[in-house]
């Protein structure tokens, strides 16, 4: 099946660890989005849901760290951090790991990745699961980029890898959603947390929006750095989901930076897959 | 400065429930399992966030250990300022400082 449904969003552990922390009005105004963003994907009736993360060190250490890996599992368990820090009780969610072996397979005829048939789910994919889907019932396909530790893969690696994961995704008979999920500009859990470059977030969403491969891709990891923090290298989530939706424009549904989740809040959803 | 084996450390205790009771039962034993160097050893001991932090452990590691030692988020932030003030900038590691205001 064509890909069913495609879109972005923040994974902050702040935005359930630390929910009522924030002013109320974005709270309920981030939280309506990602509602809306959920009715999206219920509409979809997608079979499985892939979730292109940046995970922080939950199952790829230094010893052994992958550019991009894609679980083949038949269930995951989450939250791997202390439940009451993230304010999500541990549950178990299920895979399908035919589903991923067919699509590691197809993926593998573009871009390399490693697999994993045991992954624990961190922030960066149980926040989005948590609002997305609630009940934890639609079948997960956890992708991890390494967006934490330098050397990172290349942005228009990234951007090729989104594109192999869309031609797996419509070469199966599935239907299948994606949903990228990480920070534009943040300095999570460092001195500077809470600092956001708004100005930067908004141009680099006007490309997202865009789908502008370009734009998107001719930031370096030194300006990224340099103006967006260590957490900016999580655009490479974003910039997957591009490279999925090739050509295709989106739209930021929310953007609000909410200092105590240490992150500008997004909901974006690419266009053309709700009809 | 042996920051993989120290990071490592923070790796393991973050996911494994089991080395956390070890842990917490004798701190000594666990750390012997990890090459650190003198300093590294005496900051984990203390719960020196600070100074753990300004030893380059990545933030994503050291915030679930900052919990683990009973701090808040605000305890937390505020324990690598300190760092900073007290030993000095970044010394390994991903992080440089840029004001360190943040939010909080």
């Amino acid at each position: 099946m064509p890909l069913v449904f495609a879109g972005v969003t923040s994974h902050a552990p702040g935005i359930t660890g630390r929910a009522d922390q924030a002013d109320p009005e974005l709270k309920h105004g981030f939280r309506d989005a990602l509602g809306h963003m959920r009715e999206a994907l219920e509409a979809s009736k997608s079979d499985v849901l892939v979730v292109v993360a940046a995970e922080h060190f939950a199952n790829f250490f230094f010893n052994n760290m992958p550019a991009y890996s894609m679980g083949m599992a038949d269930f995951y368990d989450g939250p791997i951090e202390d439940e009451n820090w993230l304010g999500i009780q541990r549950v178990r969610i299920p895979g399908n790991a035919d589903l991923s072996d067919r699509m590691i397979r197809s993926i593998m005829n573009y871009t390399d990745l490693g697999y994993a048939q045991e992954w624990k789910f961190d922030h960066g994919i149980m926040v989005p699961l948590h609002f997305l889907t609630p009940d934890f019932k639609l079948p997960v396909i956890p992708v991890n980029i390494n967006c934490q530790c330098p050397p990172l893969t290349p942005l228009h690696r990234t951007y090729e890898f989104g594109r192999a994961l869309r031609k797996a995704c419509d070469s199966v008979p599935e239907r299948v959603a994606i949903v990228g999920t990480g920070g534009i500009s943040h300095w999570p859990a460092t001195p500077d947390s809470g600092k956001v470059n708004v100005q930067w977030d908004n141009d680099f969403l006007e490309r997202w929006k865009n789908n502008d491969r370009e734009a998107l891709l001719s930031y370096s990891d030194e300006e990224t750095y340099r103006d967006a923090g260590q957490g900016g290298f999580e655009i490479r989530t974003f910039i997957a989901i591009s490279g999925a939706t090739e050509g295709v424009t989106g739209d930021v549904w929310y953007y609000e930076p909410i200092p105590i989740y240490a992150v500008g809040c997004t909901v974006g959803v690419v266009n053309g897959f709700d009809e | 400065m042996s920051l993989y084996y120290l990071q490592k450390l923070f790796y393991e205790l973050n996911r494994n429930e089991t080395l956390q009771v070890e842990f917490r039962a004798n701190q000594e034993q666990v750390l012997d399992a990890f090459e650190l160097t003198g300093e590294e050893r005496e900051a984990v001991l203390l719960g020196n966030i600070g100074l753990l932090y300004v030893l380059g452990v990545n933030g994503q590691l050291l915030m679930h250990y900052a919990a683990f030692c009973g701090l808040a988020w605000p305890d937390y932030i505020q324990a690598m300022r300190d760092g900073i003030t007290k030993y000095g900038q970044v010394r390994a590691g991903l992080y440089a400082m840029t004001d360190g205001k943040g939010a909080i």
